[in-house]
């Protein structure tokens, strides 16, 4: 277990500068996410168009810097992928911190896919891997006009 | 006082964790166990195990007996009046749901007012909010200041002449907080309301006289305690004990079982349904013995002195800001580092062998009013000493080097 693999340059870029971190212009979903054990927040924005393309993603929330990066990095990611290409990306993440899978995605640019790598070292400490998924989860929510509140203790 | 030798019974101090040496600062969450715990719980089930005060067989004479010492020790470590005061629950926050359940049922009435603190535990919040639900009762909170005090005069502009009852802390389990608790009581008693003093913070710390004090209610978990899990204590004033209903129904309560009628025992028996952890029970005697053995003064002054020490060197430390600064501080230092959330601070800790616990410490309302969602928290035992101190404060420092800072 290394802190340095969990707390890479990328992580702590996007911890401290989150990108995307505001309402995003005429978003049409939106879901919120609480991990009540620790009061991590997050509230997911998105503007998906008729072809079910992301057409705008954002989010706002308070929490470490393992769910704030997490957060970043899944909207830089998302934002302009069809809805279901960004289903699978989320599936391939989750997956990642699961069983350490690599997101296997032709869709993804080799930018991308170091960016997603760089969370991979999330799965050696279990207690943080629930920071990382939040926002994605809280994601598909919003995606899927599912009003309940992502709640990680359930 | 040989803390070493102290720390040597505690056989989890002979393990590493990820190699490096156990620094374990989170005793307010829960205690280790001595070995004299673990090893009566065992030697219980082995030689004098069966369930208590039913069976006529020596093992049920043998049992019982061990579990009403129990009571007996408790009694006199608090110093309650009588016996019958001490009730067994699973932890404090059974214990606080027993009284709201119980004394709300008989007591309280539409718009009745309890006054509690904005420094509470949720344990002595979300009992009363039920209440709230169930029975329209106002829950009014006592404002703490900037240094995490909650001023006699903060309680006494809330009263009124609906004031049921006055729950609060003993100590915080975030800032540390000493309450005025003789002040309190003192000022109830004047308007004969009754006071609830959630004491998990303070009865692992702190010399307990009931009789002194003079509380109705006074609850306490033993795992924080160098006790097993399992294990609370509600003492309560008998008198409340003969004028309060059952909290739950089943065996063990009962006086007499008719079909159309049910008749109850006098306290504890009313109070205590079912089996009971009965090995946990007995192994906790053994925490009050150890912790009598060493002297709860002697403990109140080691852990001073540690804390002393901390929050001296954390001062000191330019990235850390201590939450709260309460003249009269148990065992428990809160902070937070600039930049860098508190579930990071945690897991960066830990990599170094040391437990400290991050988050809202079921203190929601508090953290809110400081105004950050979360903290870091380094809580002391028995067990801790100043190089543990250095530890925490030189893991501090390395966060900041990972965060760069
Ligand atoms: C002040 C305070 N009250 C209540 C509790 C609840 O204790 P338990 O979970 O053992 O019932 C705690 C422990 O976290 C506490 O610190």
């Amino acid at each position: 277990m290394d802190l340095k693999e969990l707390y890479q340059e990328i992580i702590l870029d996007h911890g401290k500068n989150p990108r995307n971190k505001k309402k995003c212009d005429g978003f049409n979903k939106d879901a919120k996410g609480n991990n009540p054990l620790c009061g991590d927040k997050v509230h997911v924005y998105l503007r998906l168009n008729d072809e079910k393309q992301v057409e705008d993603i954002s989010f706002e929330g308070e929490g470490c810097a393992i769910s704030i990066a997490s957060a970043s990095i899944m909207t830089e990611i998302i934002k302009g992928k069809d809805f279901n290409v960004a289903k699978k990306i989320l599936e391939n993440f989750i997956n990642m911190l699961k069983d350490g899978s690599k997101p296997s995605i032709n869709s993804l640019s080799d930018n991308e896919n170091t960016t997603i790598m760089s969370l991979s070292g999330v799965k050696q400490f279990p207690m943080r891997v629930k920071c990382a998924t939040l926002a994605w989860h809280t994601f598909l929510h919003a995606a899927e006009n599912n009003k309940k509140v992502v709640n990680t203790e359930e | 006082m040989d803390i070493k030798e102290i720390k040597s019974k505690f056989p989890i101090f002979s393990n590493k964790v990820k190699g490096k040496k156990l620094v374990y600062l989170d005793s307010a969450n829960s205690s280790q166990k001595p070995k004299v715990v673990i090893d009566r719980i065992s030697n219980f089930y082995s030689k004098e195990f069966s369930n208590v005060g039913r069976s006529m067989h020596s093992l049920a004479v043998t049992a019982t007996n061990r579990f009403e010492e129990t009571r007996d020790l408790i009694k006199n470590f608090i110093n309650a009046k009588f016996r019958e005061e001490i009730i067994f629950t699973k932890n404090a926050t059974e214990g606080i749901n027993l009284v709201a359940t119980t004394y709300g049922e008989k007591f309280i009435k539409d718009k009745d007012e309890i006054i509690i603190t904005e420094l509470e535990h949720h344990a002595n919040y979300v009992p009363w909010h039920f209440l709230r639900k169930r029975k329209g009762a106002v829950i009014k909170f006592a404002e703490c200041d900037k240094q995490g005090e909650v001023s006699i005069d903060s309680i006494k502009k809330l009263i009124t002449n609906r004031t049921k009852l006055i729950a609060v802390t003993h100590v915080s389990n975030v800032t540390g907080t000493i309450m005025p608790l003789s002040k309190i009581i003192d000022l109830a008693k004047t308007k004969k309301i009754p006071v609830l003093i959630d004491g998990c913070q303070g009865a692992p710390h702190i010399k307990l006289d009931m009789q002194k004090l003079d509380c109705d209610f006074y609850v306490m978990s033993c795992h924080k305690m160098y006790g097993p899990t399992g294990v609370g204590i509600l003492y309560a004033k008998k008198k409340w004990l003969d004028e309060l209903p059952p909290y739950q129904g089943g065996g063990g309560m009962i006086d007499e079982v008719k079909k159309d009628n049910i008749s109850f025992p006098e306290s504890p028996t009313k109070f205590e349904a079912g089996t009971l952890q009965t090995a946990e029970i007995v192994g906790f005697a053994e925490s009050i013995r150890f912790i009598e053995n060493i002297g709860i003064k002697n403990i109140t002054q080691h852990e001073k002195e540690i804390t002393e020490y901390g929050l001296e060197k954390l001062k000191k430390n330019n990235s850390v800001s201590i939450i709260g600064d309460p003249k009269e501080r148990g065992a428990i230092i809160s902070f937070t580092i600039k930049g860098i959330h508190p579930h990071d601070i945690a897991t960066i800790l830990d990599d170094d062998g040391v437990a400290i616990r991050a988050g809202h410490h079921c203190c929601q309302i508090l953290h809110e009013k400081i105004g950050i969602p979360a903290s870091a928290r380094a809580s002391l035992g028995i067990y801790n000493s100043k190089e543990d101190i250095d530890i925490l404060n030189e893991s501090i420092n390395k966060c900041n080097k990972v965060f760069n800072n």
